[in-house]
């Protein structure tokens, strides 16, 4: 979406309405270009595959183009302001490192992603002394470790780590 | 003392021994082996995962554990195209059922059991030709007779309840109509149970189910089975209910309705495994198949027990894959741009 | 009268001390299963199969090892409400419909009654539908065998026409967020062709969108958002942390007692169909919503928001078991595995179980009664702790949650694929909430949009494509007729006030 715009100054109300009225005339589009691929038609016996969909995305499309249009119109005499700038900045500073979290549970697998991450937060968000810090971002890792792997027998991804540790 | 030193010394030796005969012996899984079943919880595939892993666990067959991991989407194409991605890994193994070929051909998700390693065939599943006991139908030549004379108006065509839409059960049902020139309305359920209640509620005029599927309702009185869809009949002599066994319904093919089919219920691997690993599984797939409770559930579930691995699998899979493409083909399920 | 006595023996069986016991450890681990998002009580149940197996070899053992893994399920259904409360995130399908009010109960301090109220308004739902199936089983696993696909999309229509009425969202902004729901649970395999739809050839997309991805999204992760323009906090802090607040939400409860009765029908009714527990809970919502006087507050924090569809969802939950062992139709994923157990330790359910089984199914009955009960004491002695919950710091409480979120997405089909969808489902939510969409109907919609499709057409399949099959049977008629009814009530309603003023 169009947060990237709300850098500099807070995001106006008007704004993002016009961006989620686009979003859903996007995702319309797309479900209607993908439903008449697949027939969209009433066939002897019932609707064809796309014949749901189809009117979906029709019907999402009318719902953008009204809500767009009401927001332009709206635009006039709201001039509020969807987030102001120091909040959207505490918005990011969970959002990016969720982000960054994600991408690392792959190449690190889950645990030591976790650890890494409740760690972060806690230090820079928290100002909690390390050794709390470790306790509760290293506890939390083993307690779930022992109740998906060990109890559960839910294999989560696992890395290096856990390799290096014979525990996968 | 010194003796005593001694002793320990040897027992130690002969540990070590031991541990590196196993070692140079065989290989073993080394971390939890993920049992992938590419379809829902509750089903036919699903239950037999669960029993094996139930087995593997009860009677401690593998030192590592064993999870089973469902993985349906796509009408199983989900699971199958992570097996697909995990070359070389032994630590997965998939069972199959008929989706193994149907799925790629109807939807066209790219994926072939050549991109896998058979590894065992566990057993076949029978097909039953169902009608609910209320109906008048006693063979299935009244029952094609009924339909026959049903089949020229479409709305009062018999109506076929199965699972999925392009898989084994609407083969099936499409093979009848080739085969006898009548038609049915084929009407897709999620699964089993429910395609059997279907019928015993009076939604469907006939199903096709896996004798698992409708057993229950058999010996209950709701249902009548008409004929198997195996060339042999069922070995199973045991009574099911008062007066009728597996083994007293007759087969398709004597009744005069030359269609048969049997699904699979096979172990693959990834490909890009060693033969070595391959045996393990082989060899602990055998110790599964030779226990009581296996034996018990193939009973219950009227199971055709033939069981290959090897050469001979990958074989019979081979000729299944070439009669599916076939079949589907004649049906008009293949996808488009195949 | 040989209900009661076969119940009594039943008793007997459940009340040795050994399966006491395991109710107890049952209804322990099935909270925890149902407090993670990433352990589905299928998943639990699942898990501890093999352990019964061996279990059920032993005599009188298929009776201990279906305690076991119904008093998970009971706990699980227990559990599923409390992240709903505390954090705004449903541990289990079923308890979306409670955050609506019981998270701002939370937020207002009032978290300790909100759980109460959950936990009890559970054990009346799930005493209900257990002393239907002592009673009424013959009875009723013959009506659901009435149910056909028109019958079952009269069933979803019901649902969908219950919930959404006059909202008091801008009319656009709810179709939109409705109609994303309905988009999104048509990406993955159409059920009735087999064709893929919406998927791109993107193999992450064959499976769809998960219920539990999107609303763990949209409603979790979004809540953590819009907490976080308030400063780093939560809300709700002050909540009580005595035993004194469950005597005093006991005073109050009783009050809802017409709240009670629709939604245990409603939940009994969904339960036996099966429709299942999370259509239950939504329908249930929306009913008590219409016709309660306080409707319009709904959504704010009222006791009866988190009444009405923990009553019906637990009813449904218990209920559900009844077609499971009748007919062999499972009503959820959980019952699915349950049932997998059941062909596994050598029973067959159908409808001879009850004839040549009964050991085990009033054995199973009396644990449902005492399983309920124990699970009832488990949670409400853990109020003050759960409670406790929400005075840890949000530094400290909010990484966790994001990590318990994501375990729950990536369980869902073991693809970090989820995770990033969740995030993305995270932003759509805030921005939504902040701009007035409302996110309910969309998440009914993604519930319940493909097995309404699904059948509509087969439905379509069997009158050869006549509408009139919606009408065609008193039964599917008068479902049809209510579920219309209940669309236009509002109108309705709106006109005769007017009548009247004038």
């Amino acid at each position: 979406m169009t947060e990237e715009t709300g850098a500099k100054a807070a995001i106006k109300t008007r704004t993002m309405e016009i961006a989620a009225a686009v979003f859903i005339l996007i995702c319309g589009a797309i479900v209607i270009y993908d439903s008449a691929r697949l027939g969209a038609k009433w066939g002897e016996d019932g609707p064809e595959a796309g014949y749901f969909p189809f009117y979906i995305g029709a019907i999402l499309c009318i719902a953008g183009v009204v809500n767009m249009v009401t927001a332009f119109v709206a635009a006039r005499r709201d001039d509020s302001n969807f987030v102001e700038l120091r909040a959207l900045k505490l918005v990011f500073s969970v959002l990016i490192p969720t982000a960054v979290y994600t991408a690392l549970i792959s190449p690190l697998g889950l645990y030591l992603a976790s650890t890494i991450f409740i760690a972060f937060f806690m230090r820079w968000l928290g100002k909690y002394e390390w050794w709390l810090v470790a306790l509760v971002s290293i506890g939390n890792s083993v307690v779930f470790f022992v109740i998906f792997e060990v109890w559960f027998k839910i294999p989560l991804p696992k890395g290096p780590l856990e390799a290096a540790l014979g525990l996968n | 003392m010194n003796t005593k030193l001694v002793k320990c010394v040897r027992v130690a030796i002969g540990v070590v021994a031991l541990a590196v005969a196993g070692m140079a012996q065989a290989w073993e899984p080394t971390k939890t082996v993920e049992f992938i079943v590419p379809a829902g919880t509750g089903g036919g595939a699903d239950q037999m995962a669960r029993i094996v892993q139930s087995i593997v666990a009860k009677h401690n067959l593998m030192k590592q554990s064993m999870v089973v991991v469902n993985k349906g989407g796509g009408a199983g194409a989900e699971g199958f195209l992570d097996l697909k991605g995990a070359k070389g890994d032994p630590h997965k193994i998939i069972i199959t059922l008929s989706n193994l070929f149907t799925t790629p051909l109807a939807t066209g998700v790219p994926f072939n059991w050549r991109d896998l390693t058979p590894v065992q065939m566990m057993a076949l599943d029978q097909f039953v030709l169902w009608v609910n006991a209320e109906t008048p139908y006693k063979t299935s030549k009244d029952f094609i007779n009924a339909a026959k004379a049903r089949s020229g108006d479409q709305l009062k065509r018999f109506k076929m309840a199965g699972t999925g839409s392009k898989q084994e059960d609407q083969i099936i049902t499409v093979a009848i109509e080739q085969q006898t020139g009548i038609k049915f309305t084929y009407i897709p359920f999620k699964g089993g149970g429910d395609v059997a209640v279907q019928l015993v509620g009076k939604h469907a005029d006939s199903t096709v189910n896996n004798p698992i599927e409708a057993v229950a309702q058999w010996r209950a009185g709701k249902l009548r089975p008409l004929c198997v869809f195996d060339p042999k009949r069922i070995p199973y002599k045991a009574k099911v209910t008062d007066t009728m066994a597996w083994s007293d319904i007759p087969t398709c093919k004597e009744q005069g309705l030359d269609v048969d089919y049997l699904m699979l219920r096979g172990i693959f691997m990834a490909s890009g495994v060693s033969p070595d690993q391959v045996q393990y599984y082989i060899d602990l797939l055998k110790k599964v198949r030779e226990t009581p409770e296996w034996k018990d559930f193939m009973e219950k579930g009227a199971f055709n027990q033939t069981a290959l691995a090897g050469k001979e699998y990958a074989d019979w899979v081979a000729k299944e894959e070439a009669r599916h493409v076939m079949l589907m083909k004649a049906a008009g399920f293949i996808a488009s741009g195949k | 009268m040989e209900e009661i006595q076969s119940l009594m023996q039943g008793f007997a069986i459940a009340l040795s001390p050994k399966n006491v016991l395991l109710m107890f450890a049952g209804v322990i681990l099935g909270v925890i299963i149902g407090v993670l998002p990433g352990l589905g009580g299928a998943n639990g149940v699942a898990i501890l199969l093999p352990l019964t197996f061996s279990m059920a070899q032993s005599p009188g053992g298929t009776t201990s090892a279906i305690i076991l893994l119904s008093c998970i399920y009971w706990g699980a259904l227990f559990g599923g409400a409390i992240t709903s409360i505390l954090f705004n995130i449903p541990g289990e399908p079923w308890s979306v419909a409670t955050t609506f009010d019981g998270y701002p109960l939370a937020q207002k301090g009032r978290a300790g009654e909100a759980l109460t109220a959950a936990f009890t308004s559970s054990f009346i739902g799930a005493l209900v539908a257990v002393i239907m199936i002592t009673f009424l089983s013959p009875v009723i696993a013959r009506f659901a065998l009435e149910f056909g696909p028109p019958e079952f999309f009269a069933v979803y229509l019901l649902t969908f026409c219950a919930f959404v009425g006059m909202s008091k969202e801008p009319p656009f902004k709810t179709i939109a967020a409705m109609m994303l729901g309905f988009a999104l649970a048509a990406v993955g395999t159409d059920p009735v062709t087999g064709t893929l739809r919406l998927t791109f050839g993107q193999t992450h997309l064959l499976s769809g969108f998960d219920f539990l991805v999107a609303v763990i999204g949209l409603f979790g992760i979004g809540e953590i958002l819009l907490t976080l323009e308030e400063g780093l906090e939560f809300r709700g802090t002050k909540a009580k942390m005595n035993m004194r607040v469950v005597l005093d939400t006991w005073k109050e409860l009783p009050r809802y007692w017409l709240t009670s009765i629709r939604s245990s029908a409603v939940g009994c009714f969904m339960g036996i169909v099966p429709g299942g527990a999370t259509p239950a809970s939504f329908m249930s919502y929306g009913v008590a919503r219409r016709f309660s006087k306080d409707g319009d507050r709904f959504g704010t924090g009222m006791v009866e928001g988190v009444v009405a569809p923990e009553t019906a969802a637990h009813a449904a939950g218990t209920s559900a078991l009844l077609p499971m062992l009748t007919l062999g139709v499972p009503g959820s994923p959980t019952a699915a595995v349950l049932l997998g157990g059941l062909l596994i330790w050598g029973l067959q359910p159908g409808p001879l179980l009850f004839v040549e089984q009964k050991d085990f199914v009033w054995g199973l009955i009396a644990s449902m009664y005492l399983g309920n009960i124990a699970g009832l004491i488990v949670v409400l002695t853990c109020v003050p702790l759960f409670a406790a919950i929400l005075r840890i710091p949000f530094a400290v409480v909010a990484p966790v949650i994001m990590v318990i979120c994501a375990i729950g997405a990536y369980t869902v089909h073991n693809s970090i694929f989820d995770v990033w969808m969740m995030i993305v489902f995270g932003v759509i939510g805030y921005v939504f909430k902040k701009l007035n969409y409302p996110l309910a109907p969309l998440v009914l919609a993604i519930v319940l949009g493909d097995r309404a499709e699904a059948s509509f057409r087969q439905a379509m399949l069997v009158s050869q494509g006549e509408m009139s099959i919606f009408f065609s049977t008193p039964l599917v008629g008068g479902l049809t007729g209510l579920a219309l009814f209940l669309l236009l009530w509002p109108v309705v309603s709106a006109g005769l006030a007017r009548m009247k003023r004038a």
